[in-house]
């Protein structure tokens, strides 16, 4: 099954003139915005101070024991439960045995079989306005690591002489969501990234800043001929920082598999790594060396069981989520997916949007404003749109003179600007200084009389066939109203004007 | 259920144990022993019987999302066994999982 | 004093009739005269030991009642005592320096204990002779040729031979109810979960109990009741709150049913111990108990049970263990050949048959065949013992099949383990348990009389009933007030 794509057939990939498909899964690590770590009281915080969020639970040090943190626990409910997914009566811890450095106990606390949250399908809008959506397998909560420096000239671990490792981030809760291989394109990759990071963050369950690591993901990736149900042999791409070196991370992963397809050679199943300096992937290790993890029920923690009241209750809480107001958005108001994006992402522009809709429809022209003009002003005054002088009443009151045609929208624009300098209605400054728009055929044929006996020569020009300098003659118009002429229809009648003496 | 032979080379690598081939050999004998003893278990009648998850039925055991003193970094660098600055210094990674 | 009962000894500091300064002094110096032959102790801690007293009798003094004012504790070296080495008798965490102390403990020091010292153990609490510490070597007070008994040998000589009025031992499969047995004093497992185990260096974490080592049940009663209840800070700790022991401790037992079980049958051994055996159960009967017979049918697959999901939990609990963050680090080329040697040189043979005998029981094929299914046999031994208690208050075992055998003795692993198959069942069922001294008998070839040890067990959560079962039985019987025996049949300096 393919993320559902409402869009016209793309162009297919081909290999040896066969045409192909990308098939994608996406596995994420998401660090979960709590005060404190998943299994201890040490604080969960970006940037300190090496080693100075630590306890003996989360160092690993003899006699310690873990003690689940309740918010990470409703946090991965909140989560899944955004993208509906099945939350089972019953979960559970598991130890997840290995060795490594950076991994205090040498076991990582997780969920094997029975993670929190099962199923869930997490919606997208492409750009071109299209809407896909691709199903998620599972969210289970684990515990973070420490992080290492490896002592290097290049800090990359092969080479290094030794490491240092810090222990801060060890024990942070880690949400991980694993998807279904229904990402078909680096476009849809991103989409789904951005939709997991807006949902995330709109609800509180994580900053997700790939740039401090609080999401960290990896793309499953093969190649198949359409058509054939077996799966191709994938390889699994690893060290992306940050959304747009997914998208090419993907690019050159293709580019390369099709490469070695062409040329006759088999793909191997691998880690890679992706290689920002360079732009491209190397390989990591094989990954058919399967470890043995030796996965067995944490004997430290009891079993998370819940009621199904309390699953209604997490839900409620969640309130409308990010999704249902991008469809709103995107179906019915018919915003562009970037305009609606932007909407979720920022709350208080949001409010400030609906506040004005709700008084004068007319959503596409509104956030126009909002996304255009009034957010210009906002970045240059450094004061955010919803605390500006221009109330959602002006605007929707300017909005509603707009469409009226009674201002053309340059005077909307020298509106907004004094709207913003000093408020005021819109409706009183444009009835007291009569900048209603002309829109009278006899006012604007008087003044298309002035401006044509002032330029003979260019109306002589029109009619000789230089169709062009019409722009110039309504601009005069424009001019010599003060603005205020009705662009439309001072061209219109120019150009009636204009034939009638020819 | 299979007993007798144990790989103990493989198995002490899992557990990232160094063994001489003397110690292979003697702990194959040890643990073979007392795989025979526990092979008596393969008698019990146990395909209708539910593992024991936990020994005292228990769930939802967790704590409130409030910080507490973390401990003193000297304190706990002072133990480490190398340490360089306010980091624990390991030797260098190679061919180990990641 | 030094030798007086923990509840005489709070009592008369509480009554400012003496100090626990000056009890502390002399507890001190009984460890100073006598460790030397007995080996109970890895650390002494006199500069702890004498501020702890300064604070008790200052807050005596305040007018403050402490219930274990003054008493002189044993610390067995797998509890963490901040600022104290915490070694578990291993090589391994050489060096280390427990930064936070064990709940259990703490609990024991806020009621006013003495903290003396961290007394020996089996490396890693695995073994049930301490003959498998790395660090010393423990002999029982009453025949310093024999083993004390394991894994909590150290806490269990100190207290038969005078150095402490009371112990914190662990007990994961028998190891605190053996070695108590092979020296004559109380040791007591609360059921898994009464007591919180945060701070204890884990061995087989749904096994592992701390429990308390006295020379009376009701001192037993009264430190239990002081450590046991939830902590926060282990989430395996059962959330219900602890019924005191000691106000329940009774004078008979009329109206008690004690469960023989018909699987342990006396017949299995040696005359002279089956002897004291018979007596023991004869004596609960004069007490007014009746015996009735109980049946246990798994309980002959405890040790098999045992011996795969104690291994595989510490192979996962032990991996930490790896010169890293703390203690030993042997250092290699890379970090995989550092991780090899430190827990090569570190571990000794014991621990290092558990973790591979645990590794591969957990490992890829093999999970299911013997992890899963010795969980599966647990559920079933458990289930004996439901039935079981329909139809009795507490059940009436030996502790072990003979007294305290000779150091190297039990050179094959497995024999070893059968040491343990009367204790073993009763863990894996998570029951309260305890052993209380019941007679002696001299070994073949021994020179001087050895305890024996009563083993009484209870239902889930039955702490007050058990121990109010055992104090009967003990009072009645005296043969806990021997304690004096040692000093007069295998004096401290003789050969």
């Amino acid at each position: 099954m393919s993320a559902t794509v409402e869009s016209a057939a793309k162009p297919a990939l081909l290999v040896n003139g066969v045409p192909y498909e990308v098939v994608m899964g996406i596995e994420c690590h998401v660090e979960l915005k709590t005060e404190t770590k998943m299994f201890c009281g040490c604080r969960n915080v970006f940037g300190a101070e090496p080693n100075t969020n630590v306890c003996p639970v989360c160092l690993g040090m003899p006699g310690a024991l873990p003690v689940p943190n309740e918010k990470a626990i409703e946090l991965v409910v909140k989560a899944g439960l955004a993208f509906g997914a099945e939350i089972p009566a019953f979960s559970k811890f598991d130890r997840k045995n290995y060795f490594y450095p950076d991994m205090p106990k040498d076991y990582q606390i997780s969920q094997f079989d029975m993670p929190l949250t099962q199923g869930g399908v997490v919606p997208f809008w492409l750009g071109d306005g299209t809407h896909g959506s691709c199903r998620l397998t599972r969210i289970h909560l684990e515990e973070d690591t420490g992080k290492s420096t490896h002592a290097s000239h290049d800090g990359r671990i092969a080479g290094s002489t030794y490491s240092l490792v810090d222990f801060n981030r060890a024990g942070v809760p880690l949400m991980e969501c694993v998807s279904e291989p229904d990402i078909r394109s680096g476009a849809q990759a991103v989409a789904f990234l951005e939709s997991l990071k807006r949902t995330f963050v709109a609800l509180g369950i994580s900053d997700v800043k790939m740039e401090e690591g609080s999401l960290r993901c990896d793309v499953n990736l093969s190649l198949r001929p359409i058509g054939r149900a077996e799966y191709g042999t994938k390889t699994e791409i690893k060290n992306m920082n940050s959304f747009n070196s997914v998208g090419r991370a993907i690019e050159s992963e293709v580019a390369r598999q099709v490469a070695v397809l062409e040329g006759g050679g088999r793909i191997v199943q691998e880690t890679r790594g992706w290689d920002e300096a360079n732009g491209g992937t190397h390989s990591m290790r094989n990954k058919e060396e399967a470890h043995d993890y030796r996965y067995f029920p944490d004997p430290d923690l009891t079993p998370i069981e819940f009621a199904s009241a309390d699953v209604t209750r997490m839900r409620a809480e969640l309130g409308t989520l990010p999704a249902e107001i991008l469809t709103r958005l995107i179906s019915s108001d018919k915003l562009r997916p970037e305009q609606a994006h932007q909407m979720v992402d920022s709350p208080g522009l949001f409010a400030y949007f609906s506040d004005v809709v709700e008084r004068c429809g007319k959503p596409q022209a509104v956030v126009n404003f909002v996304l255009g003009d009034l957010s210009r002003l906002a970045n240059e005054s450094s004061t955010p749109v919803p605390e500006s002088n221009v109330t959602p009443e002006a605007l929707a009151e300017l909005v509603g003179l707009v469409e009226a045609k009674t201002i053309n929208s340059k005077t909307a624009k020298e509106l907004l600007t004094r709207l913003w300098a000093k408020g005021g209605s819109p409706n009183a400054i444009v009835a007291a200084e009569g900048l209603g728009q002309v829109s009278d055929t006899g006012a604007i044929d008087a003044i298309v009389a002035e401006v044509l006996a002032a330029n003979e020569k260019t109306a002589a020009d029109y009619r000789a066939g230089k169709t062009k300098v019409l722009g110039f003659l309504v601009g005069q118009v424009m001019k010599q109203s003060r603005g205020t002429a009705n662009p439309t229809l001072a061209e219109e009648r120019l150009r009636a004007l204009l034939d009638v003496c020819g | 259920m299979a007993s007798g032979d144990i790989d103990v080379a493989y198995v002490a690598k899992l557990a990232r144990l160094a063994l001489t081939p003397a110690e292979i050999e003697k702990f194959g004998v040890q643990l073979g022993a007392l795989l025979e003893h526990v092979d008596a278990l393969a008698a019990l009648p146990v395909s209708d019987v539910a593992a024991t998850a936990q020994v005292i039925a228990a769930s939802n055991v967790m704590r409130a999302d409030v910080a507490v003193p973390s401990l003193d970094r000297e304190t706990v660098l002072d133990g480490a066994p190398k340490r360089e600055g306010a980091y624990f210094r390991v030797p260098r990674i190679i061919g180990v999982e990641a | 004093m030094v030798d007086a009962t923990a509840i005489e000894i709070a009592r008369a500091v509480n009554a400012r009739e003496i100090s626990a300064a000056d009890l502390a002094g002399r507890a001190l110096a009984r460890i100073a005269e006598r460790d030397g032959e007995i080996g109970a102790y890895l650390a002494v801690t006199g500069e702890l030991a004498r501020r702890h007293a300064e604070r008790v009798d200052a807050a005596v003094r305040d007018g403050k009642s402490l219930p274990l004012a003054g008493v002189p504790l044993a610390i067995k070296d797998n509890m963490c005592l901040t600022g104290t080495p915490t070694t578990c008798a291993s090589k391994i965490l050489d060096g280390w320096i427990a930064p936070y102390t064990s709940t259990a403990v703490q609990r024991l020091l806020d009621a006013g204990a003495i903290p003396l010292g961290k007394t020996n153990l089996d490396e890693f609490a695995m073994g049930s002779s301490c003959e498998n510490s790395a660090l010393g070597k423990t002999a029982n007070p009453w025949d310093r040729g024999r083993v004390p008994g394991g894994s909590s040998g150290g806490s269990v000589a100190a207290v038969a031979a005078g150095e402490a009025t009371v112990a914190t031992g662990s007990d994961t499969g028998g190891s605190i109810r053996e070695p108590a047995a092979f020296c004559n004093v109380v040791g007591f497992k609360p059921t898994y979960g009464r007591v919180s185990r945060y701070g204890l260096i884990a061995f087989a974490s749904s096994l592992d109990q701390i429990g308390p080592i006295t020379k009376t049940v009701a001192d037993a009663a009264l430190v239990y009741d002081l450590m046991a209840g939830r902590d926060p800070m282990d989430a395996t700790t059962v959330d219900l709150v602890p019924e005191p022991a000691l106000p329940a401790l009774r004078a008979d037992l009329r109206g008690v049913r004690i469960g023989i079980v018909k699987e342990f049958g006396l017949e299995k051994l040696d005359p002279g111990v089956r002897a004291v055996y018979e007596r023991a159960y004869a004596d609960l009967q004069k007490l007014g108990a009746d015996l009735v017979e109980v049946a246990l049918p798994t309980a002959d697959y405890g040790i098999a049970t045992y011996y795969l999901i104690a291994p595989a939990e510490c192979s996962s609990n032990l991996a930490r263990f790896d010169g890293m963050r703390y203690g030993l680090r042997v250092e290699g080329a890379d970090v995989g050949s550092t991780y090899e040697r430190t827990r090569a040189a570190g571990f000794g043979d014991e621990v290092k048959r558990r973790i591979l005998i645990g590794t591969y029981a957990l490992s890829s094929g093999y999970y299911d065949a013997y992890y899963v299914r010795a969980q599966k046999a647990r559920t079933l031994i458990a289930d004996d013992f439901r039935r079981a208690f329909a139809s009795c208050d507490a059940i009436a075992c030996p502790a072990a099949a003979s007294p305290a055998f000779e150091f190297n003795a039990k050179a094959d692993p497995v024999s070893m383990y059968l040491m343990d198959y009367y204790t073993i069942p009763m863990s894996l069922a998570g029951l309260p348990s305890l052993s209380v001294p019941c007679g002696y008998v001299i070994p073949e070839g021994g020179r001087y009389p050895m305890p024996l040890g009563l083993e009484l067990s209870g239902p889930l959560f039955a702490e007050r009933s058990l121990l109010g079962i055992a104090h009967a039985y003990e009072r009645a019987t005296l043969h806990a007030q021997a304690r004096a025996i040692p000093e007069i049949v295998a004096p401290v300096g003789a050969a």
